[in-house]
């Protein structure tokens, strides 16, 4: 396992606000990593710390083998960032700001052009980035993103704005990428979107980083139930199956439809016993909890100790 | 090589925005003016017209350089702050100093383009309108040219240590408009209200030297009045220049201090800069 950034204790104070405290996380090739957090949990300040754009207050960081907070950036050749609320030079057209950022990283202008058809700006490529919607910025801030052949990807709210087919064409891009090597961190708000493709995912909450495993780690320390659904035929309209467990918490959704709250270790022994009664039982669905509940769970339980 | 990037793409911008025009434009007309409606006191038998327009040109210079230099300048590091275009810049393979000396090499090409171009229009039409013009004149009319490009990369640089170091735009823009009037207006009437009130009791021609040096505007006249003898006699600066013991290399040298001091202090000012 190669690492490509290495974030080790970090604390970020802007004057007497802890943006940012002793968070510690490493990036391996290949992987695909989700940061996610509310508005001001320091999502973005991570990402501005391994830029170097700012300088943490303790702690250290490695990017690709530079140090940014000394300012050294040869490895940022390598890198592709899109910030949160990109833009760019209003008088200039998407052709020619992709050229210049091409020039920048000394990759091929004509390679990068490629990109903008990628990203469906093909056709507006020779009018002025003053006159493009928020969601042509977007694409064209991916576009420059992927400039060369990047080895780490820091993307800030990369979907924002984007119709939900280019968030495919998007998704798609970027796990070929993770596939052939490169680190992709990207936060996001949309969680249903991350919970099939991110094979890790890091909690943020007030600057503290609360969790940090790939989805079945973060499920298991949660202990969160797994909901049961159940097409039960013939039962009364506020009745419970006989069978059922006395204490597993259930609920009647719908008229006909039983949810059961099944806990990790009794989720096995339940499915035995549905399908025991298999007479009475007509369709089964298990809903694995879902990163949205796993992101509750964790803000709060570690809202708690406040 | 990156510093050139973004020396071409500032270049690129300036003229797309039609700073390189309306600047260009501005010189010539006012060069041109100055040329023509300058020389009707004299009459036509002005044999050294180009002289007389190097006096008047540089005065011209020393109010609008400066201002031109400080509008091109003053946003260029807190406006790309504020706009969001430095964060992704900066996450490129750059150092900050590159993005700073490019800024600064593209704005000198914009003010040098437009200051050679209006300028040099004005000494031709003089040429085409037939009036005798010299060597002398030349080289006064060729170092007023460039030692302009100079005023400009001065207030350049000075833009740009504003730019680093106020907290936003609007800031920038005050802090630019006050120093200009300093430096342009304020400074020479306080000195010459300082002279007329000493009555060149505690005052020396040393001390003077020093407090003209230290503003570039006051650098700029000198040179351009007292370095060339057939164009001091016309500025009425003939006595000036005998009295002054600065050589014009002295005084380049000091513009150029004027240059690299504000534009070293401004890349460490940006540097430390968090964004």
């Amino acid at each position: 396992m190669t690492l490509t950034v290495r974030v080790a204790g970090v604390t970020k104070h802007y004057g007497r606000i802890a943006a940012v405290t002793d968070v510690s996380f490493d990036l391996a090739k290949s992987e695909m990593v989700a940061l996610i957090g509310h508005n001001g949990a320091g999502k973005t300040t991570l990402m501005k710390l391994m830029l170097g754009l700012i300088r943490c207050t303790r702690g250290s960081i490695e990017v690709l083998g530079d140090n940014p907070a000394a300012g050294q950036f040869a490895g940022r050749r390598h890198l592709g960032y899109l910030p949160e609320n990109v833009s760019f030079d209003a008088a200039l057209t998407g052709r020619e700001t992709q050229a210049f950022y091409a020039r920048l990283k000394r990759e091929p202008v004509a390679k990068a052009l490629e990109l903008l058809d990628m990203v469906g700006l093909g056709p507006a490529a020779a009018r002025r980035v003053g006159t493009y919607s928020k969601g042509m910025r977007q694409r064209l801030g991916l576009a420059q993103a992927l400039i060369g052949r990047p080895w780490v990807l820091l993307l800030d709210e990369p979907t924002t704005g984007l119709d939900p087919e280019l968030r495919q064409t998007f998704y798609e891009v970027i796990q070929r990428l993770a596939a052939e090597g490169t680190s992709v961190l990207l936060s996001s708000h949309a969680l249903t979107e991350l919970e099939e493709r991110a094979g890790r995912v890091i909690i943020m909450n007030h600057g503290i980083k609360v969790a940090d495993g790939s989805i079945e780690e973060l499920r298991r320390l949660a202990r969160l139930p797994t909901k049961i659904r159940l097409k039960v035929s013939g039962l009364e309209s506020d009745e419970m199956p006989a069978w059922l467990p006395s204490g597993a918490p259930c609920r009647r959704l719908n008229g006909h439809i039983v949810e059961i709250d099944a806990a990790p270790e009794q989720k096995i022994d339940l499915l035995h016993r549905v399908t025991a009664e298999g007479s009475s039982v007509e369709d089964l669905d298990v809903v694995p909890p879902s990163l949205d509940e796993l992101y509750a769970h964790f803000l709060k339980s570690t809202e708690m100790p406040r | 090589m990156s510093a050139i990037v973004v020396a071409l793409k500032e270049i690129h911008q300036a003229v797309r925005n039609r700073w390189v025009l309306a600047a260009t434009l501005l010189l010539a007309g006012l060069a041109l003016s100055l040329t023509f409606l300058g020389s009707a006191p004299t009459g036509s038998v002005g044999v050294r017209a180009l002289d007389v327009v190097v006096v008047s040109l540089s005065s011209l210079t020393i109010l609008l350089i400066p201002l031109i230099a400080l509008l091109i300048s003053h946003d260029s590091i807190v406006g790309d702050m504020e706009r969001g275009t430095m964060l992704l810049l900066l996450s490129y393979p750059v150092a900050r100093w590159q993005v700073l000396l490019g800024k600064f090499l593209g704005h000198l090409a914009v003010l040098a383009f437009a200051t050679c171009l209006g300028y040099g229009l004005a000494a031709a039409a003089l040429m085409v309108t037939g009036s005798r013009v010299d060597n002398d004149s030349l080289v006064a009319f060729a170092a007023m040219i460039g030692s302009s490009v100079l005023l400009g990369a001065v207030f350049v640089a000075i833009g740009y240590l504003i730019s680093a170091l106020a907290r936003d735009r609007g800031t920038a823009a005050g802090v630019c408009i006050g120093l200009w009037l300093l430096l342009v207006l304020i400074y020479d009437m306080a000195l010459l209200g300082l002279l007329a009130l000493d009555q060149g009791r505690n005052i020396s021609a040393g001390v003077l030297n020093a407090m003209l040096l230290f503003n570039p505007t006051d650098v700029y006249r000198l040179f351009n009045l007292t370095g060339f003898a057939n164009v001091s006699m016309f500025a009425g600066m003939a006595g000036l220049a005998q009295s002054t013991s600065l050589s014009a290399p002295a005084l380049l040298a000091a513009l150029m201090l004027w240059t690299f001091v504000p534009l070293g202090l401004a890349a460490l000012a940006f540097s430390r800069r968090e964004l």
